[in-house]
């Protein structure tokens, strides 16, 4: 019964505080069952397939060496409760005192696992090339790493639009101690922004990674793509989404960066390529007509996009004194 | 055990009036001035345990915060601080001074030395421990609280604390001038006062793994002194070296920090194996198979800990060839732990199997520093790492391999050795039942966070997206089961210290122990082999 309610989304209606005590006792339930319970009903227990090429290149080799490993561990802790079952002192066993070495058997497990790993680290040494390979991108974005939020600036064609990405208001009011708001009514609980960073789809888009004060790290589970922003250099890692996966992917940044640092989310939307160049237009329309806005020295402009681009490039400014050597050479 | 310890010694001097000076000096000046190694290892050994309780109760707080999403309890700054002063006082306060004790009581006796070479050094080098201590956990009332960084200390963010962080530069020099020296101590005792015949492939496991571990020691504590030290005048100096803005470069603070880091990690593990080393055989009634390959094993073990550190900072961006090596170093370290295993494995095939409680404890070891070793191997796969590193896979990881790694034998070897410190059995009962709860609870604490950190869970959070509460629910309900649980190893310490059925002086009779503590009487007594044993 309390099985049944578990989901593996975030979209949970508001529970009491005892029916999640009932949950867990469920989920203990269904740990100690035959195992009835079908898969949709638990919460989530492995990494996500994702949306992205690398994702999918990079669940596959996760899982393969999963299995590896449980293959392995099956074989050890068999033998060694065999070892338990059979060799009982209790069921009068005799030990083998004269059993203390054999050079065939140690051969045999030291070459054995060395192939093994031979035959993992072939994947594994395709994957990295696969990922480290940022040639071809069709957009090319800035992600610069703050306490406690991210700011992205497009590059190229895109260029121009640059704004800061925030928790949302109502995650933030949620998670301030004894805010008395069960964070299960909030939409996406510490997984959303005030401005989500917008990609294309079926886009090679490359983002470089730095840090305007200490070492963050940008992550979305469902791209397999990670990566630290460090202050003083550029990390690069790239995206392709693939068609027909548009929607909005959430993360978080997974390096520890003081008190903010799980109030500091990611949040892609991911549009088709003429959505996404619909998105652009619009946006630089509105960039304008804050210049002009801002020219005219009106009335505070409410353009959330606006005012976001015109702090950014303040800060962007300083930002750039301190990284330009660097960023010039990546740019070139 | 200090009772105990009397006790056989009174009976020892009233045989001769003449060698007054031969037992313990009265009051605090037995410990304050102790040079004898039973002493010193005891000191070190009770504030090993006070270290874990109080590393622990800062994991229930932590647990507590995260049983549910919402700040419910504590501050995200101050859950910071938490975790930070959790990991420096679980590795530095609580794992490595425990070995440290263990290597005190056991490797005179294993050896066949009178005591540990320089007893005066052994003295300063445990009496530093609670200044540093004290020094360290006294910053949570400093303005602005605890280090809060991580224990990794990675700037620019660790430069961002205030009064606590001089603080902490400061006891972890003391904590490295103390390992330091006890790392000499062990490695001149195990060097020159073996006894007779002993030679160096005779040597007990557990003095093996202790002498590999003392030069590992040597070799990178002064390198985490240099770091911290970089550190300490980067924000008070004015330097940069590790300051973007100047010119320096915080990714050489990690590749520095990290290369103490590792073989730090097999700091805490060698001489776990080498406890285990000791206990399989003697409850199997069989000697340990394949005795040299495991001293090789442990030996390369050491060797290719220097060259792995940056599996730690994959994500950091290296270059392309170097995420290559590191990855092909780290696998290959699986092939003498596999070596390892499988031997122990085979020490128990055809053995005779008792279940005694350090046995379970070993037996327990063998399970789950394998499933750490497994979530190892997965880890060091670069392209996976990207999902896996930063999250709670990782925390299960190395919780794995060091709490039913490296505390389980720990408790194993004292569950092993402490009749024989005390001249009593402990209560069977409490002992197993304590190993029954602690297996069952740490696997219902650190299993799940396997499938946080795959479901996309980062590691250091205070609060989380809602889609991850059911884990945290079951892991903080085995983490407070765990916290609970050791009480219980407490009250079978204390318990044992007061009394019980007396031990002899093989202690596990009905089993097969072998080695030179063995063969003097249970309470090993004050001073021990004054003459050396011949070994043939």
């Amino acid at each position: 019964m309390n099985v049944n309610r578990l989901t593996a989304n975030d979209l949970r209606p508001a529970h009491s505080r005892a029916m999640s005590f009932g949950r867990v006792l469920g989920i203990l339930a269904g740990l100690l069952g035959a195992g009835t319970a079908g898969a949709g009903s638990w919460p989530a227990m492995n990494m996500p397939v994702g949306v992205t090429v690398l994702s999918h290149s990079i669940y596959d080799l996760h899982m393969e060496v999963l299995w590896v490993c449980v293959a392995i561990a099956a074989i050890v802790f068999g033998v060694m409760i065999v070892a338990m079952i059979r060799f009982r002192h209790s069921k009068g066993a005799v030990p083998d005192i004269n059993m203390t070495h054999s050079t065939k058997a140690e051969i045999i497990w030291t070459v054995i696992p060395v192939l093994i790993l031979i035959a993992i680290a072939i994947p594994a040494a395709k994957g990295i090339l696969q990922i480290e390979d940022m040639r071809g991108a069709g957009l090319t974005i800035r992600v610069t790493g703050y306490q406690w939020k991210w700011q992205y600036t497009y590059l190229g064609k895109a260029s121009g639009i640059s704004f800061f990405s925030t928790l949302s208001q109502s995650s933030n009011f949620a998670s301030q101690l004894h805010s008395g708001i069960d964070p299960r009514t909030v939409p996406h609980y510490l997984l959303s922004v005030d401005h989500p960073l917008v990609i294309p789809s079926g886009v090679k888009v490359r983002l470089l990674l730095t840090s305007a004060d200490v070492i963050h790290a940008w992550w979305v589970p469902d791209f397999g793509a990670k990566r630290s922003a460090i202050p003083g250099f550029i990390n690069e890692l790239w995206i392709k989404v693939l068609p027909g996966k548009e929607g909005v992917y959430r993360g978080q940044c997974a390096a520890l960066c003081g008190r903010g640092h799980a109030f500091m989310p990611i949040v892609v939307d991911v549009k088709t390529p003429a959505d996404f160049d619909k998105w652009v237009a619009q946006q630089k329309a509105a960039l304008k007509q804050a210049a002009a806005a801002s020219a005219a020295a009106a009335a505070p402009n409410n353009a959330p996009v606006a005012k976001a681009g015109a702090a950014g490039r303040a800060i962007e400014a300083t930002v750039h004194r301190a990284t330009r050597p660097l960023m010039a050479r990546v740019l070139d | 055990m200090a009772h105990a310890i009397d006790t056989a010694h009174d009976v020892h001097a009233a045989h001769d009036h003449t060698l007054a000076h031969d037992g313990p000096a009265t009051g605090i000046k037995r410990w304050l001035f102790a040079t004898n190694h039973k002493d010193i290892g005891t000191m070190y050994l009770v504030f090993s345990l006070i270290m874990f309780f109080v590393g622990g109760s800062m994991a229930m707080v932590i647990r507590a915060e995260l049983f549910e999403p919402g700040m419910q309890f504590v501050d995200p700054g101050f859950f910071n601080q938490l975790t930070t002063m959790h990991a420096l006082v679980m590795i530095f306060g609580a794992v490595m001074p425990a070995f440290v004790g263990l290597a005190n009581w056991m490797i005179p006796l294993q050896v066949g030395a009178p005591d540990m070479a320089l007893p005066r050094m052994n003295n300063f080098s445990f009496w530093l421990l609670p200044f540093a201590f004290t020094l360290l956990l006294s910053t949570f009332f400093v303005p602005g609280g605890a280090p809060a960084g991580g224990w990794t200390m990675y700037p620019p963010l660790t430069l961002q604390f205030g009064d606590s962080f001089p603080m902490l530069i400061f006891a972890i020099h003391l904590m490295g001038i103390s390992s330091i020296m006890g790392a000499i101590n062990v490695i001149v005792t195990i060097l020159n006062m073996r006894a007779p015949g002993m030679t160096l492939l005779k040597m007990p496991l557990f003095v093996w793994t202790w002498l590999i571990t003392a030069y590992l020691l040597i070799a990178v504590m002064p390198v985490l002194a240099a770091a911290v030290t970089m550190l300490l005048t980067d924000h008070f100096f004015h330097t940069s070296f590790f300051n973007a803005a100047g010119g320096g470069d915080p990714m050489m603070y990690e590749h520095i920090f990290w290369f103490f880091g590792h073989p730090e990690v097999y700091i805490m593990i060698l001489p776990a194996f080498g406890i285990i080393s000791e206990i399989i055989p003697t409850f199997s009634r069989k000697p340990l198979f394949g005795r040299n390959s495991m001293i090789y094993a442990t030996a390369s073990i050491a060797f290719l800990s220097f060259i792995v550190w940056g599996h730690h900072m994959f994500v950091d961006g290296m270059p392309m060839a170097a995420e290559m090596f590191f990855m092909l170093s780290t696998m290959l370290i699986a092939v003498p732990t596999g070596v390892k295993v499988f031997n122990w494995t085979a020490t128990m095939w055809r053995g005779s199997l008792s279940f005694e409680p350090p046995m379970l404890f070993a037996i327990g070891f063998l399970f789950m520093f394998s499933i750490g070793g497994f979530s190892g191997i997965m880890l060091a796969m670069v392209p996976a790492d990207f999902q896996y590193n930063q999250t709670y896979f990782v925390v299960a990881h190395f919780h794995y391999v060091l709490v039913p790694g490296a505390v389980f034998a720990i408790m194993g070897g004292i569950y092993y050795w402490l009749p024989k410190w005390t001249g009593n059995m402990y209560n069977m009962t409490l002992a197993k039942t304590h190993f029954w709860l602690s297996t069952i609870f740490v696997n219902v604490l650190f299993f799940p966070q396997h499938f946080l950190g795959l479901a996309g869970m980062p590691r250091r959070i205070p609060d989380y997206a809602v889609q991850f509460t059911d884990w945290n629910m079951v892991s903080s309900i085995g983490g407070f089961g765990f916290g609970l649980t050791q009480i219980l190893f407490a009250i079978a310490i204390i318990q044992c210290v007061r009394g019980g059925k007396k031990a002899t002086a093989r202690v596990w009779d009905d089993a097969a122990p072998t080695g030179l503590e063995w063969t003097i009487p249970s309470p090993a007594p004050y001073h021990s082999f004054t003459t050396a044993p011949e070994i043939d």
